[in-house]
């Protein structure tokens, strides 16, 4: 069989859309102005910008001032809780997360514990779900912010944001400011802020068929926020740093492509993800599928295949021209495994066993059915090698 | 347990994969393999780690009972790239020459896997370590049974 190229990593970054590359080249040699400049060439670039602004927050219901842009997921969710919590933290030092957070989430609020903060990391079940009782017994009259993603990166699970939002909103103790991050939302799920009922909300270019090195925060304008990036002003003062304004157009255009595709993407990558699926399910034994089935993205598929370790069939599987990614501990860079694996009660045995593809807008169904037959030959291979049969 | 420094440690520049050839061919073709141990008649039977580390090393050995050397070593193992190349390299400096002294293959240490595979990431040092902790293992069990069998 020809080797092909297949690429089902699409949760960890997407190709570049042809339109958005072809709308942020200009700013690279043409439009190159930096958007605090005075003459003619900042202020195309800073027009540029405020256009993308005003897009993108037309896309999620916000006002302008509401969105502050950023270098991407990972510095929107940093922005989100040491902002926050910096910012409020006269009126409480209680933090709640849940435990299968993104590290960017996780990592920040270790950083906080020692600034003298407490974090409660909720439980999910199997599942990944967090518990909406869990959480409202978790509110304190100390809890200032309470980061729940709104579909988890690893196992694909969507969370009840509404039905948090109104648990929070309705909490007789404290009404902590909500946020959520959205990275992996956006393009597949409703991102109307008003309706979802967040206060914060994180969004990453890269995610999108978008360029890398760009995102957004939304926070809600009654709310303050603490810098995290000082210097120049820029972004009303809430984050420094000449802007990439090509990352911003790029971020822009791909966000309004997203919206127009969403619902007809959705639709078409359910399809595929779930003839994937019964396939795996059908030719492939002790395949054991993580995550919830129903509130799950559209084209996420993680799964540990008993016996055969995450990083040895990814290697095999890169060999034959599909790329993918696991969660076993051999694969990171801490050596430990996946913490969300972890989280939803997988024995560490299996955790090192797993697999995650993630579908895209260039995935059609032969590549699922090349990707499979790759996958049954990189399972058998690995399966005649292991100790564990 | 005292802990072996990795004397071979690789680099990733990023232009190639994060293993050496060595490895990389080791782990796409590695020796020695047995697939199906019902008939294997083995002298010595060794095994190490768990699953829950997400590695496990089985290694069968068969003893040249005249020259005291091993004659076959074959194995299976769960774990990744690193953990396979490993096995993969241990079993053939275990026969290769006329086959390892018993003594030398109870004291072969990672380095010398690692060495001959060109280096391993320092991270993944510890994998190489299952290979030489399963051999020890093969050859003490040969040896228990030998000495319980006089």
């Amino acid at each position: 069989m020809k080797i092909r190229k297949v690429y089902l990593d699409n949760a960890s970054t997407t190709p570049t859309d042809p339109k958005v590359l072809k709308a942020i080249l200009p700013y690279f040699q043409d439009k190159y102005g930096n958007p605090s400049s005075l003459h003619a060439l900042g202020r195309e670039s800073k027009n540029a910008i405020e256009t993308a602004r005003n897009n993108i927050a037309k896309h999620i219901g916000a006002e302008l001032e509401e969105i502050i842009f950023t270098s991407g997921g990972t510095e929107s969710d940093n922005l989100a809780i040491f902002g926050i919590a910096r910012a409020y933290k006269e009126k409480g030092r209680h933090i709640i997360v849940s435990s299968i957070e993104h590290k960017a989430i996780l990592d920040a609020c270790k950083k906080l514990e020692k600034e003298g903060f407490e974090i409660t990391y909720l439980e999910v079940d199997k599942n990944g779900l967090v518990s909406l009782d869990l959480l409202n017994s978790s509110i304190r009259p100390d809890t200032i912010l309470v980061s729940i993603m709104y579909a988890n990166n690893e196992i694909g699970t969507i969370q009840p944001i509404k039905e948090i939002s109104r648990i929070i909103r309705n909490n007789k103790l404290s009404n902590p400011i909500f946020h959520t991050d959205a990275c992996q939302a956006v393009g597949a799920l409703p991102i109307g802020v008003e309706d979802l009922g967040v206060d914060a909300l994180t969004m990453s270019s890269s995610k999108i068929y978008g360029p890398k090195g760009g995102g957004c925060l939304y926070i809600n304008k009654k709310y303050r926020i603490d810098p995290i990036m000082v210097g120049g002003g820029q972004e009303r003062g809430s984050r420094s740093g000449t802007e990439n304004v090509a990352a911003i157009v790029g971020f822009s255009e791909a966000i309004t492509i997203s919206e127009n595709k969403r619902i007809s993407e959705s639709k078409r990558l359910i399809i595929l993800r779930d003839h994937f699926l019964q396939r795996i399910e059908k030719e492939i034994e002790g395949v054991f599928i993580n995550g919830d089935k129903k509130q799950r993205l559209p084209n996420n598929i993680n799964l540990s295949i008993k016996g055969v370790e995450g990083e040895s069939l990814i290697l095999l599987l890169d060999k034959y021209g599909v790329y993918c990614s696991t969660g076993s501990a051999c694969s990171s860079l801490d050596l430990d495994p996946s913490h969300v694996l972890i989280k939803i009660g997988l024995p560490l045995e299996l955790a090192h066993c797993s697999v995650r593809f993630t579908l895209g807008r260039h995935t059609k169904k032969m590549d699922v059915d090349y990707a499979m037959e790759m996958l049954l030959r990189s399972v058998a291979k690995i399966r005649s090698i292991s100790s564990m049969r | 347990m005292k802990k072996t420094k990795n004397k071979y440690k690789c680099f990733s520049d990023g232009k190639d994969w994060v293993y050496s050839k060595t490895v990389k061919e080791h782990f796409f073709f590695p020796r020695n393999i047995l697939l199906d141990e019902t008939d294997y008649k083995a002298d010595g039977v060794g095994t190490v780690g768990s699953p829950e580390c997400g590695d496990v090393m089985i290694v069968w050995i068969k003893v040249n009972k005249k020259t005291d050397r091993i004659k076959e070593c074959k194995w299976r193992t769960f774990g990744c790239a690193s953990a396979i190349a490993s096995a993969s390299m241990m079993s053939v400096m275990a026969t290769e020459k006329g086959g390892m002294e018993l003594k030398k293959a109870q004291t072969l240490k990672p380095q010398q896997i690692v060495e001959r595979l060109g280096g391993l990431p320092d991270r993944k040092f510890h994998c190489s370590v299952l290979g030489h902790e399963a051999l020890r293992g093969a050859v003490n069990d040969y040896l228990k049974h030998k000495n319980a069998g006089q």
